[in-house]
């Protein structure tokens, strides 16, 4: 039989999925077991104990210097900065995008502006977020949208143009303007695409964020990763990059699922 | 019988390629107008130029002796092959579509009374069309058939002087295409309506239309082929609308053979 062929079913499908993780979770508990036993002090492969224990400090103690318990106020700042970010640019990126791509005028005069803002590397421009906006949470944000705007742009304006004319015409010849084909025919259909651009925006999110933590920040999981780094305290690097990707494949997870929800119709609903 | 739409010496052309050369066309109120001809004849050509998609390079196109706008309209409905229907919205809320943009300027959307006649106009044409019972239906969930009924009741709610239709049958299977015959027909003499056709099915326009329009070009240059356009080269008038209403049975008029009528 072909490979091609070769469909599984659900229970080996979740099977083979689990089969890597684990291979590399075993791979890892070995090497750390073996570096053990030559140093019982090793610290850049910690075992599970000595993460629990690194992790526990800033789980259940409060910081002495701020009172804070640091893992849960690292991640609120991360996420509230994420959250911000990514709720502006998918705001951002569904209004200029409805009106780019519906409105060829528009599209002539503004197309060209966020294709050039699109191929400058956001990073390169942190350093002027920081020398306008400070220092302070405005400057991270910012980072942020200006990271995954463009691309978010771009995306949902060339979905919006790519409808097909046919639909378009007819929506004219039914009376409607150019606002309602806006928010009646082209809004509806660019909004399981909004939340896809936004579920493949979430990885670049995540970078800036971490980016604009490790430069100038006292706060967010990306803070103490490159705080800690300096002790080589692997273990809390690592939960917290674990955690991380937990976080990130929830949020991708949940918007999947609401996509799926609200927008049936973009799914093939069956017959 | 009254000239509803009339186009004066129009012509079509893409840089130096010329599509449609020198068309003059009366079609009356109330006729069923098939076009066949070639493919790249510029059969869908001529409908987007009536429809309001394509400007004519040269010369007029006057519906009501009123010169069209180059855009278009809610006076000229259209059913294409395919895309006519809006996938995010159920069968009904696709019909109460025109309704709403015409009631609702800003929002395009109606709310208690408003709403609920709209719905009643919206499910009385979908019942009309044979779609009673898949008033909340998806598109996706439609059959390809039932998707043209549903294109034909959402442009036929916004009662439009002309109605033009693109290959409407043309991706449907034979049995299904003989229903739609039949509904169209029937639409057509009820609501007294001025169809345009476009079909490559030669059957399918002499059973149906008034009158028969084919497009090819009546020159050709082998060394320069897209220096000459399409024209109307037959005119063929079938039979007026009242004989048709008399004829015996629709069943024969879908059996006549296009012999009959060629020239």
């Amino acid at each position: 039989m072909r490979w091609v062929n070769r469909n599984m079913r659900r229970n080996d499908r979740m099977i083979a999925g689990a089969l890597p993780i684990l291979a590399l979770l075993v791979v890892y508990l070995v090497l750390a077991a073996q570096r053990h036993a030559l140093n019982p002090s090793d610290k850049i492969l910690p075992l599970p104990d000595a993460m629990a224990r690194g992790l526990s400090a800033l789980l259940f103690q409060a910081d002495p210097l701020s009172g804070h318990f640091l893992f849960w106020t690292d991640t609120l700042a991360s996420l509230e900065r994420l959250g911000l970010g990514l709720g502006l640019a998918t705001l951002g990126a569904l209004v200029a995008g409805l009106v780019l791509g519906v409105l060829p005028p528009v599209r002539a005069t503004l197309g060209p502006l966020v294709t050039a803002i699109a191929v400058i590397p956001p990073i390169a421009l942190l350093p002027i977020l920081f020398i306008a906006l400070g220092l302070g949470e405005t400057a991270k944000v910012a980072l942020i949208v200006v990271g995954i705007a463009p691309a978010m742009i771009r995306d949902i304006t060339d979905h919006i143009a790519s409808l097909p004319r046919e639909q378009i015409i007819k929506a004219q010849t039914l009376g409607a303007s150019s606002w309602q084909i806006m928010i009646r025919v082209a809004l509806p259909q660019a909004m399981p695409r909004l939340i896809q651009a936004v579920r493949l925006a979430l990885g670049p999110a995540w970078v800036f964020l971490i980016s604009a933590e490790a430069i100038a920040s006292d706060t967010g999981l990306g803070y103490r990763i490159f705080l800690v780094r300096r002790y080589l305290s692997m273990d809390v690097i690592i939960p917290y990059v674990a955690w991380i990707a937990l976080l990130a494949i929830a949020m991708d997870f949940a918007l999947s699922q609401a996509s799926r929800r609200a927008f049936p119709w973009a799914y093939g609903a069956s017959h | 019988m009254t000239t509803l739409l009339s186009l004066r010496n129009v012509w079509v052309e893409f840089g130096d390629k010329i599509v449609l050369e020198k068309i003059n066309l009366d079609v009356a109120a109330g006729s069923f107008v098939s076009i066949v001809g070639p493919s790249g004849a510029g059969k869908s050509s001529l409908l987007r130029l009536v429809l309001g998609q394509e400007v004519p390079t040269r010369g007029t196109i006057s519906l009501d002796g009123t010169v069209l706008p180059p855009e278009c309209g809610p006076d000229r409905g259209v059913v294409f092959q395919r895309y006519s229907v809006f996938p995010h919205l159920t069968a009904l809320q696709n019909t109460m579509f025109g309704l709403e943009c015409a009631q609702s300027p800003l929002l395009a959307r109606l709310f208690g009374a408003a709403r609920r006649a709209a719905q009643e106009e919206a499910t009385a044409m979908l019942e009309a069309v044979g779609l009673g019972d898949a008033l909340h239906l998806y598109p996706a969930q439609l059959s390809g058939g039932m998707q043209q009924r549903l294109a034909i009741a959402q442009a036929l709610l916004k009662r439009p002087r002309i109605l033009l239709l693109d290959e409407p049958f043309g991706a449907l299977d034979p049995g299904i295409r003989a229903d739609m015959h039949l509904l169209i027909r029937r639409l057509w003499r009820e609501h007294a309506l001025t169809v345009i056709m476009v079909t490559h099915d030669i059957r399918e326009a002499f059973s149906l239309g008034t009158r028969v329009l084919a497009l090819d070009k009546r020159r050709h240059d082998p060394h320069a082929p897209h220096r000459y356009g399409a024209t109307v080269v037959y005119d063929l008038p079938l039979r007026p609308r009242e004989d048709d209403e008399a004829a015996p049975a629709q069943a024969e008029a879908e059996q006549a053979p296009p012999q009959r009528f060629a020239v």
